[in-house]
């Protein structure tokens, strides 16, 4: 039987186990729109196709299967860049779909015509130009197995309109995709088990630096096993929290620029670090020509690429994490390391003290309190995703995560605009999760049209706007680095309360920590969308902090006790 | 320093703009790329040869791996290879200038392949050393106008068999991009 190649692309995304997709049509993609009412998927009308890369790759990282984006040609397709180079840094697995102009007239300038495939060339793993029917069923197929394979990350399909209304037979077997992991060859410098335990059983000061590859691999349950037969302790990138239980006793918390003080010192203390699917950014290391001196350095990566990209390592890993740590299990030694872990507990010293958790109530309402409330009033239980910014990292610090996939946050690309469309993703491949988003006031104005989408499709997602009325993580470096010069950070806002009423959204309007556990409970309880507007202090600070590009253990730390600001 | 890598990809539209592209996003510079067929059908080899460090070499074989069009990459920097360069070199030569010329193309074993009353066309391979040691002598004669091909390059006797299987790709997804649509790499 013929099969238009619109029909042939829905087929194909539903054999590729395909139930959601995100999109937004347009003249190039009509033909694919049309034939999607013959197929068994649920679309979700976005706002800007922006939303829709991000409501992919929230889907995609909240449920572990591949996101589904699709658009038109032109503008669709350009709108969808910042989302594309957002999962490739994450290494998220989405698929996009966008229409191209007839094969004809490629090269010609038409009408909403791009070369949407040379522009996302260096933010894709890879892109397809299909421009006949026959192409369609294989181009789609390896591009799921692209997107899933190895390190994953985002792939386009761009197909024209043309080869969208054209009819063909499909032979599925043949168009199933036969990408071979070509590069299996050890390379001099690549280690092997047995570099890898010799170094682990010997060392006396070890650190695990655990990143978000624990779970694109599924390797949590392996990773807590190897850490508590070692008796090693667990510093977690931002992308790796939820990877390790935080209430762990061997989990220290988040390490880098906005990281426990004690875990950055005992990073620069340690005699081995196990670094196990991350990938040294510049915002975990610090300098690299200070960083970690006296460690020895084992790094697991499934992208060999980026074995000793940033940091010189003594034995180098290409290998799927799970697949590593199951190697050296029955090696490993089981260990006794209670002085170093000792001497980490009084790295932390008076870091309990100068927690703002343990500060005395001054009336004020801190940012730190109201992400550390909605974590207790939600058992640490929510689906939470963050946009990116000084409430990124206060969530970071204070909403422990015990289970995986549990924070979900733009890392690599920081990307403002994130948090609503991707909770949105996430919302839908996780139906019975109780997503909550931490946004702050720039971010949530970036892409707050898809509260209109929240709406449509009647989820219950309940918003948390950190507004301090500035764009507060570069007014923090301004008050810092440039002398509190604030240029253009001080921003203001509509009344989020009586926007999110207008959009037929619940809303409430916070401002003093009396009010914070019933407006969360009341979000809660209604089981629809609700927007709670937290009007927090204004010039407030994320600490620790390590100045960019600084040695790792010189934090910039909270003032103790805090100091009043001259509002007081 | 200069390492040399063998890069064997799908012959099909944009696989050379994909391939230039990872060196640029890399900041790696190009000193020398050259691309043609090989003895497969549908399979093309670029010699491309890259001023960088170990790491930096090893970094750029994986990068290479992860393009979906790539089959297979040798670093062949250090395996002993036959290289060898392609110089087209057109040379003013009137009077006694022509005896001359003619003399020196026979020392370097080079080859006149155009003559006019005003000028000769010479060709040469060899390896980029002996090239530039030929243009140095000619530059007193004038050089008008010379073009090269770059390195191409071929392990001697038989290469170590590599234990990787050939990614096979369906033939039928053409993976056009960017504005190399006149080449067909």
């Amino acid at each position: 039987m013929k099969l238009t190649g619109a029909q042939i692309l829905w087929e194909a995304l539903v054999r590729e186990g395909v139930s959601d997709v995100f999109g937004y049509p347009g003249g190039a993609i009509l033909p694919a729109y049309d034939a999607m009412l013959g197929y068994p998927i649920r679309h979700v009308l976005v706002r800007h196709e922006q939303g829709a890369t991000h409501m992919a790759d929230g889907y995609a990282r909240a449920s572990g299967k591949v996101g589904v984006a699709i658009a038109t040609s032109g503008p669709g397709a350009t709108n969808m860049v910042t989302g594309i180079a957002t999962a490739m840094m994450d290494s998220s697995p989405i698929v996009c779909i966008t229409g191209q102009v007839g094969s004809k007239l490629i090269g010609s300038d038409a009408f909403q015509e791009t070369d949407i495939t040379g522009i996302t060339l260096p933010i894709t793993k890879h892109n397809y130009l299909v421009t006949s029917a026959e192409d369609v069923a294989p181009a789609v197929r390896e591009a799921f197995a692209v997107a899933r394979s190895g390190r994953p990350g985002p792939v386009l399909v761009d197909i024209t309109k043309d080869a969208q209304q054209a009819s063909c037979e499909v032979d599925w077997e043949a168009a199933e995709p036969h990408l071979t992991e070509a590069y299996d060859d050890a390379l001099p410098g690549d280690g092997d088990v047995r570099d890898a335990i010799e170094l682990i059983n010997a060392a006396e000061r070890p650190l695990i630096l655990a990143g978000h590859g624990v779970m694109l691999s599924g390797a949590e349950r392996e990773i807590v096993a190897f850490a508590e037969q070692a008796q090693i302790p667990i510093a977690v990138t931002l992308l790796g929290i939820g990877g390790v239980p935080a209430s762990h006793p061997l989990n220290l918390g988040m390490m880098g620029m906005h990281g426990e003080a004690w875990v950055n010192t005992a990073i620069q203390e340690a005699d081995l670090l196990i670094a196990l699917g991350m990938r040294f950014d510049d915002r975990v290391t610090g300098n690299l020509r200070t960083y970690a001196r006296s460690a020895r350095k084992i790094h697991v990566d499934i992208d060999r690429a980026e074995l000793n990209k940033n940091v010189r390592v003594d034995v180098g890993i290409a290998k799927d994490l799970r697949v590593a740590l199951n190697e050296w299990q029955p090696h490993v030694a089981p260990g006794n390391r209670s002085r170093w872990l000792a001497h980490i507990q009084a790295l932390k010293g008076d870091v309990a003290v100068r927690d703002i958790q343990n500060l005395p109530d001054n009336g004020h309402l801190y940012a730190a309190h109201v992400i550390n409330d909605l974590w207790r009033l939600t058992d640490g239980e929510a689906l939470v995703v963050t946009d990116v910014g000084q409430h990124q990292m206060w969530e970071a610090q204070y909403y422990k995560h015990d289970r995986s996939r549990s924070l979900i946050t733009s890392g690599g690309l920081g990307t403002m605009g994130f948090a609503l469309p991707a909770a949105i993703g996430a919302k839908i491949a996780c139906p019975d999760a109780e997503v909550w988003v931490v946004v702050g006031d720039g971010g949530f104005q970036m892409t707050m049209a898809e509260l209109a989408t929240v709406v449509q499709e009647n989820l219950d997602i309940n918003v948390a706007i950190i507004n301090n009325g500035y764009l507060g993580m570069v007014r923090q470096w301004q008050e810092f680095f440039y002398d509190k010069r604030y240029a253009a950070t001080p921003i203001s806002g509509p009344n989020f309360q009586k926007l999110a009423e207008a959009f037929g959204i619940s809303a409430a309007t916070i401002t003093t920590r009396g009010e914070v556990a019933g407006a969360v409970e009341s979000a809660r309880r209604q089981k629809r969308a609700a927007v709670i507007d937290f009007q927090v202090e204004q010039e407030d600070s994320v600490y620790p902090m390590v100045p960019a590009g600084a040695d790792l253990d010189r934090m910039i730390r909270r003032p103790s006790p805090i100091v009043e600001t001259a509002a007081d | 320093m200069l390492h040399t890598f063998a890069v064997y990809v799908d012959n099909k539209p944009g696989v050379l703009n994909r391939v230039s592209s990872l060196f640029r996003r890399r900041a790696f510079n190009i000193e020398s790329l050259t691309v043609g067929h090989t003895e497969t059908p549908g399979i093309s080899r670029m010699t491309v040869v890259v001023d960088t460090d170990e790491y930096g070499a090893r970094r750029l074989e994986a990068h290479l791996y992860k393009l979906v069009p790539c089959r297979r990459v040798d670093n062949i920097t250090d395996a002993p290879a036959i290289a060898r360069d392609l110089a087209l070199i057109k040379v003013s030569a009137t009077g006694e200038a022509r005896t001359h010329v003619m003399q020196l193309v026979d020392v370097y074993r080079a080859r006149i392949i155009d003559v006019s009353p005003e000028s000769l066309v010479i060709e040469t391979t060899g390896t980029e050393d002996k090239i530039d040691s030929l243009l140095e002598v000619l530059r007193p004669y004038g050089v008008i106008e010379m073009v090269r091909t770059g390195r191409v390059a071929m392990i001697r006797g038989l290469a170590p068999a590599r234990r990787t299987a050939p990614r096979v790709t369906p033939a039928t997804a053409s993976d056009i991009s960017g504005d190399v649509s006149n080449c067909s790499v």
